[in-house]
């Protein structure tokens, strides 16, 4: 496979400027950590990196039809 | 000289006490429930003439030190069967606190058919005959009362709900704006209605204020707290830009996000009812996005949502009655709930227990899916006149699935269970089942850890590490609810190294104490131990610390998570 599909995505002030969910195409088994910093976030901006609603490390490689919801460091209760 | 204001409803007498040398370093959630313990006999019935209803603002209330001022509120809960702390913003800790009000204790019942209204002042407290107000919704009794005694009087007030004595009233105190906090759960209102108390109202004029032992450490504490607060991402930026609401979003990502009477973990209209989408709304409409519940609160989580015409709909809307309505009833018109939350305030409902209930009513087939219009309409109509099913909803999730025959009924203790699922996010399941309170978020914020990568790590799927993080937050949570602050201070406290030895140094700087960190761990203990102690002697046993048979049967999408914890690991949580 060429490139695969990975759903992104973004909430609260991550939205800002940006969008709040788009399909990107990305070499497989592409790290979180390098699809974060493609789009322009520092990597101490996140809160939350969930593949598949599931939390997952920086260095989660992705495979294809996957989706990637970033937060930042947000609460409530 | 701090006091205890006493009043005895039965023969109509009031009396001003010393405080007693072993409630001297207790305050908020520690007083009140000691107090109940006490006096209180555990299987009275929580609305006869021998529960009493407690007001207690906490350590730190009345002072300078951010996100202080909540009061207190307990008794036996009609709701749960068991021993309640139910605690609140606006206006009245502190004016309590400036008073020298340790606490206000009200115990007996009237025997006739007389309505009263409590005055507090600077003399203490007395008992005044009430005819006028009686009826009506809380709005109207908080602009009548600054009407007649100025726009500075402090109100607690119970509305129809409260009256009526339905087990899902709450007690309604004044904020800032002349709006309306609640000491939501567990059904107080219905106790100040059988004591036949329509409202307190509070005069600090003349009070004597605070006594510091120590100013300048109080000083140099209170800057490294309020720095905590400000410096830390949740309480400094999320919560006031989004509000509690922001996780509508995090929690349907996550699969937590309890849908359709907890059929579901996620909603398909999430975007339209979440906090993105109500921030941006109340910002075009003229509101206000950040607003604090009490003086001195800078997180200001709160919120004034404004309708389509720009005019006032309601304030203090939060994640839990948002999810409730929303995802739980698949009601996706954020306009919808906001009336209805603003028709709950009035009426003095807990918007928790009833928006559940509803969740319910809507499985038994009393009114549509997602029909909000129905909702506001029972809401005024049946709950507010007090019809037979109006009575019904207004006593909670419990009451209506035995009404109508439900079986899937999230409650536990009677309490409605609120908006986390608690088969894909463990922890707060332990704290649903153990919590003294009943089902109770905030009696231990699992989410922090579980979902918010707040306090480390623990995976909401998995059984292991939830029992101990449940436990820490219990405890922790048991003695910030002493402290008289708001429990978003566990954000920072949970994160930030000076943040929680800032706290123990204000109080110790208030009381010229010598707590430590393990002193204040021990009083969260003491507390919960306390709290449970009342319970079992109440009659409520280990079965009742458990989560409702579907949980353990039906999994949740999308993960296709169950409740699969064993009795003997949820009740090793009492092992401390």
């Amino acid at each position: 496979m060429a490139s695969i599909t990975v759903t992104i995505k973004l909430f609260a002030h991550f939205r800002n400027g940006r969008f709040k969910e788009a399909d990107h195409q990305f070499p497989p088994g592409v790290a979180c950590r390098d699809v974060i910093l493609g789009l322009g976030f520092r990597l101490g901006e996140m809160g939350i990196v969930m593949v598949n609603g599931q939390h997952a490390p920086l260095d989660h490689p992705l495979s294809e039809r996957d989706t990637l919801a970033l937060f930042p460091l947000v609460g409530g209760g | 000289m701090d006091k205890i204001l006493r009043v005895n409803m039965t023969d109509l007498t009031t009396v001003v006490e010393e405080v007693p040398a072993e409630w001297a370093g207790l305050g908020g959630r520690a007083l009140t429930s000691t107090i109940v313990v006490k006096e209180v006999p555990p299987t009275c019935h929580a609305l006869g003439p021998n529960n009493k209803l407690v007001f207690a603002p906490g350590l730190l209330s009345g002072t300078a030190a951010s996100n202080s001022g909540r009061l207190s509120a307990g008794a036996k809960s009609p709701l749960t069967g068991g021993i309640k702390e139910s605690n609140v913003g606006g206006t009245a800790a502190q004016m309590f606190a400036r008073l020298g009000i340790k606490a206000l204790i009200v115990e007996g019942m009237p025997r006739g058919e007389g309505w009263y209204a409590l005055k507090v002042g600077r003399d203490g407290v007395t008992i005044e005959e009430e005819r006028g107000l009686l009826g009506l919704g809380n709005f109207a009794v908080i602009d009548a009362l600054q009407a007649l005694l100025g726009k500075k009087t402090g109100v607690i007030a119970i509305g129809p709900a409260g009256e009526m004595k339905l087990t899902s009233a709450n007690i309604s105190v004044k904020d800032p704006s002349g709006k309306i906090r609640s000491h939501g759960r567990g059904g107080l209102g219905a106790v100040m209605g059988s004591k036949r108390i329509k409202f307190i109202a509070i005069d600090d004029e003349g009070a004597p204020g605070i006594q510091m032992a120590d100013p300048e450490a109080f000083k140099r504490a209170s800057r490294i707290f309020t720095k905590a607060l400000m410096d830390h991402p949740v309480s400094g930026q999320g919560l006031p830009t989004y509000g509690t609401n922001v996780l509508v979003n995090i929690l349907h990502e996550a699969g937590g996000l309890p849908t359709r009477n907890f059929t579901h973990g996620q909603f398909d209209g999430h975007e339209q009812i979440c906090g993105e989408t109500m921030h941006d709304t109340i910002v075009a409409r003229g509101g206000k996005p950040r607003h604090g519940c009490h003086a001195g609160c800078v997180i200001q989580c709160s919120q004034v949502y404004h309708d389509k015409d720009g005019q006032y709909l309601t304030s203090g809307f939060e994640y839990e009655t948002i999810w409730g309505l929303g995802a739980n009833c698949l009601i996706s018109e954020l306009d919808d709930i906001a009336l209805a939350d603003n028709v709950m305030d009035d009426l003095g409902l807990d918007s928790i227990e009833t928006a559940v209930a509803f969740g319910v009513a809507m499985e038994a087939g009393i009114l549509p899916w997602g029909d909000g219009k129905e909702v506001v309409r029972i809401l005024r109509e049946e709950v507010g006149k007090g019809t037979a099913l109006g009575r019904v909803i207004g006593s909670g999730a419990g009451a209506v699935g035995r009404t109508y025959g439900v079986t899937r009924v999230p409650v536990v203790k009677n309490q409605a269970i609120p908006a986390y699922d608690p088969r894909s996010v463990k922890g707060i399941g332990i704290t649903y089942c153990t919590s003294p309170m009943g089902a109770d978020h905030t009696a231990g914020y699992t989410i922090a850890t579980n979902i918010l990568n707040v306090g480390g790590q623990v995976d909401p799927l998995k059984k292991e590490g939830q029992v101990e993080l449940s436990r820490n937050l219990q405890i922790a949570t048991a003695a910030v609810d002493s402290t008289g602050m708001c429990i978003f201070i566990a954000f920072p406290a949970l994160d930030i190294p000076e943040c929680l030895p800032a706290l123990i140094d204000m109080i110790n700087a208030r009381f010229g104490a010598k707590l430590t960190g393990d002193d204040v761990t021990g009083l969260g203990k003491n507390v919960l131990k306390l709290e449970r102690a009342f319970n079992l002697a109440a009659g409520l046993t280990s079965a009742d610390d458990r989560l409702p048979e579907f949980f353990c049967s039906d999994p949740v999408t999308p993960h296709q998570a169950v409740w699969d914890f064993t009795n003997e690991e949820i009740d090793a949580f009492w092992d401390f």
